[in-house]
């Protein structure tokens, strides 16, 4: 077998947008010496296209704001089927995470008092995000960003880990390969932490970024950990529609926090139908349904989405709140959104489910492997508010840290083996695209799982068609076990996409197999042969996915009861 | 549908040469989905740095027809179709493959700057106005761009000795951080060599955000630091203090 280099850390972070930063730096604060490790450059990671901002109940603009009302929204918009001692450590715990942010260089918005400014977003029931304009999601890589590389992170830029290695029932590496040069590497970690995101790429039409094929999501299952409620998959009400480059490109929430009013064709302001209350600021799942019921039933736009119009601000107005949005029509679309409407239709944005970890320390159902952020599953339940992504990596890539280091530091060095056959078995894995006389494009099967994704398990479900979507998964399955690829092993992508395929159709089976199983409607998720909550069944049970003896395995288990004290805020005590 | 040619620089350290292809042109499409095309149908090898595809990243940049450029926004349309349209990777960082280059310089120099400091008693307020000069320099998407035309990198291969435009900016934004208590001058006038700087506002030129790089960050950065070491009453007063 090729020789290959070996570094060693006592935590090993996977992915480097916001989690996996914030879970660096608290690990490193810890005394832990930390590798962080990511598929592309530094600071380039999905965090960097957040825009709307981070939730929190700072309460400067609106002063009657509390982490108890934030967690009653929370949970509201989660359909009740959130992990609810997670959404009640991350609305006690985010304001503080914001504060830090700022003492580390972050410049939010001010208030004339000047502090920090909170914005309107969907769901909440107070003005909430803290925000950058429209790009906070880039003002809080940089910060991190910042912060890890002058606290003794080391960080493994374009390194890609495809398999996590485990002595018995702990975990006691990873291994993966250079982008550049293609070799192989191990590193010995006594706990792991992922932090790997989303997603988005298992389908055509999504906001996320090639890096988003669901590796922690793959990597977890394949070490035996449970992955929980992966039905639920956010559509963002709005993607861009046209022209055909841009199709599923984020238009920001923060559009409808600053007042954007979104018709049909026939000029209906259509939401008034849906959510009469809330009207666009209702949550993502319910714009996101109405915007394609809207275009089904005929009453879209010429591009077949709903107009979403932001102009009656004033130039001046969206050019300073919403300057992305204002390039991002005019550079791709030619359009002005200060004077004229723009096009918007749901696109695949983030996952609900994910990993599931205990809610104190982020530690996953295996030992010594941990999870935070949008790979980790429970926090947002059924359905997330916007706002609370950006949060939520704050609160529990702090709590992952301290929870992989306190593990870490009570393992001695060399207590754990790496084992060589599991090298040789993912180093063979790696190299049959290269060494497959025959075999199928990678990018072809990738296009045709996007597909079908699309096709079959999208915003609207019924049984039939995710049956369909299963049976196509099985074979694409198939017809990816033999794959080949040409060129060198110099960063060469088609061999990339190989290994990204495994964790897309594994994340992609579980997604649609939880969703084929849940005979309800509940948040992001929508049966239309089950168009209601069933609460007395469905309403108790996380769905639950494993590996058992090689097969994925399907079942559910029941939520934790909620202690009397948070009913009481959830029923409406948080005043 | 139209069809576009492209000739793509594929290579390495050991050299390389341009491959001509031909893609389907839809409206809209731009650089990176022509580069997307040829992945899929050509040659699934082929080297490019992506993530966001919406201009937000700053990962996909290239020299599109000689003009340094993020291949996520230059649309097809805008260029001339009547003959190949060139893309190769930036010039001014070794290359890697194909399009794809070497920027780690980019950040082991990120490294040697001082993070922010505050001072102990401060309570946090900050008016808007005032973070709006950070703020501006803080949409930086880290491209690149600006340090691939700037000529002292570019033409002098002045590494050792300048930081670049990119990095200007990143030291104005920490400088004129309402808050920020950290010196960092005696730093820009040696380490970082902002004297190199000749102010061709190249770089301003070509940033993808519109950062007005020379103006708004490297003229002031240049005042500061002629202000503390070659005003002549500071001078006098620096040599009684005896520092």
């Amino acid at each position: 077998m090729e020789r290959f280099e070996t570094h060693t850390h006592d935590v090993i972070v996977i992915g480097a947008g916001g989690a996996g930063l914030r879970a660096a730096i608290e690990a490193s604060a810890q005394g832990a010496s930390v590798g962080l490790v990511c598929k592309s450059l530094l600071g380039k990671a999905h965090t960097v296209m957040a825009e709307g901002g981070v939730a929190a109940s700072l309460g400067n603009v609106d002063s009657k704001d509390n982490w108890k009302t934030h967690f009653h929204d929370t949970m509201h918009g989660g359909k009740m089927l959130n992990n609810w001692r997670m959404a009640q450590l991350h609305a006690q715990e985010a304001p503080e995470r914001v504060r830090e942010l700022e003492h580390w260089g972050a410049l939010f918005d001010r208030t004339k008092e000047g502090d920090i400014n909170q914005r309107a977003f969907g769901g909440h029931t107070w003005k909430r995000l803290a925000h950058v304009g429209d790009r906070t999601g880039l003002e809080m890589i940089r910060t991190l960003q910042d912060r890890g590389i002058h606290t003794g992170v080391d960080v493994y830029m374009e390194c890609t880990i495809t398999h996590i290695l485990k002595d018995g029932d702990r975990i006691s590496g990873a291994f993966g390969y250079w982008r550049e040069s293609g070799r192989f590497v191990l590193f010995n970690a006594k706990s792991i932490i992922l932090a790997t995101g989303g997603i988005g790429k298992s389908y055509k039409v999504t906001s996320n970024s090639w890096e988003y094929t669901g590796d922690g999501h793959a990597l977890a299952y394949e070490a035996g950990a449970d992955l929980i409620d992966m039905e639920f998959v956010q559509f963002h009400p709005t993607g861009m529609v046209w022209p055909p480059s841009v199709k599923g490109i984020l238009v920001t929430e923060a559009v409808r926090g600053e007042g954007g009013i979104l018709t049909n064709r026939n000029g209906e302001r259509f939401m008034e139908k849906y959510d009469p209350e809330r009207m666009e600021l209702s949550t993502r799942d319910v714009v996101a349904r109405s915007i394609y019921t809207e275009v089904q039933e005929g009453r879209g736009s010429p591009h077949g989405g709903a107009f979403l119009d932001i102009s009656h601000r004033g130039a001046e107005y969206v050019k300073k709140k919403l300057p992305s949005m204002y390039h991002q029509f005019m550079e791709f679309a030619e359009i002005d959104i200060t004077k004229e409407p723009m096009e918007v239709y749901p696109t695949t944005h983030y996952i609900m489910g994910g990993v599931r970890v205990d809610a104190e320390t982020a530690q996953t159902t295996v030992r010594g492997l941990f999870a935070c952020g949008e790979v980790a599953g429970g926090m947002h339940g059924a359905n997330r508010l916007g706002g609370n992504s950006l949060s939520d990596l704050l609160v529990f890539g702090k709590r992952s840290g301290t929870g992989a280091a306190d593990y870490a530091s009570k393992i001695k060095d060399n207590e754990l083996k790496i084992n060589d056959i599991d090298i040789e078995g993912a180093v063979k894995e790696m190299l049959t695209p290269y060494e497959n006389a025959e075999g199928e494009n990678p990018y072809t099967i990738h296009q045709a799982l996007q597909e079908a994704m699309g096709d079959f398990v999208g915003v609207f479900r019924t049984k039939d068609k995710l049956h369909e979507g299963i049976e196509e998964i099985n074979i694409l399955k198939e017809r990816a076990s033999q794959l080949k690829i040409e060129g060198s092993r110099m960063f060469n992508p088609g061999w990339h996409l190989c290994k990204d395929l495994k964790s897309m159709l594994i994340v992609s089976e579980a997604i649609a197999r939880c969703a084929h199983q849940r005979e309800e409607s509940r948040g992001a998720h929508s049966r239309v042969d089950f168009p209601q909550y069933n609460d007395e069944k469905w309403g108790t049970v996380n769905s639950v996915i494993s590996k058992d003896n090689g097969d994925m395995k399907l079942s559910t288990s029941p939520l934790h009861q909620m202690p009397e004290e948070l009913k009481r805020i959830v029923e409406g005590g948080y005043e | 549908m139209s069809v576009a040619k492209l000739r793509i620089y594929r290579g390495d350290s050991d050299g390389g040469q341009e491959v001509e292809y031909e893609v389907p042109v839809e409206e809209g499409t731009v650089v990176l989905d022509a580069i997307h095309f040829v992945q899929a149908n050509y040659d699934g090898d082929l080297a490019v740095r992506w993530n966001c595809k919406a201009g937000k990243c700053g990962s996909c940049s290239a020299e599109i027809n000689g003009m340094p450029k993020l291949t996520c926004k230059t649309r097809l349309d805008t260029l001339p179709l009547d003959k190949p349209i060139t893309v190769h990777p930036l010039k001014t960082f070794p290359i890697i493959k194909d399009l794809v280059t070497d920027v780690s310089w980019n950040y082991e120099v990120r490294k040697k700057i001082p993070p922010f400091k505050y001072p102990e008693d401060t309570d946090w307020k900050m008016q808007q106005v005032d973070v709006e000069r950070s703020q501006e320099f803080r949409k930086c998407i880290e491209c690149y761009l600006c340090q691939d035309v700037c000529h002292v990198l570019r033409n002098h291969n002045k590494k050792n000795e300048f930081f670049g435009p990119r990095m200007m900016i990143k030291i104005a934004e920490l400088e004129m951080h309402p808050l920020d208590i950290e010196d960092r001058k005696e730093m820009l006038r040696e380490a970082a060599g902002i004297g190199y700087c000749n102010i061709t506002k190249c770089c301003t030129d070509v940033c993808p955000e519109s950062i007005h790089i020379t103006d708004n960050a490297i003229i002031p950065l240049k005042e500061r630091v002629a202000d503390t070491y070659f005003d002549p009453l500071q001078w006098i007063i620096a040599k009684v203090k005896g520092s």
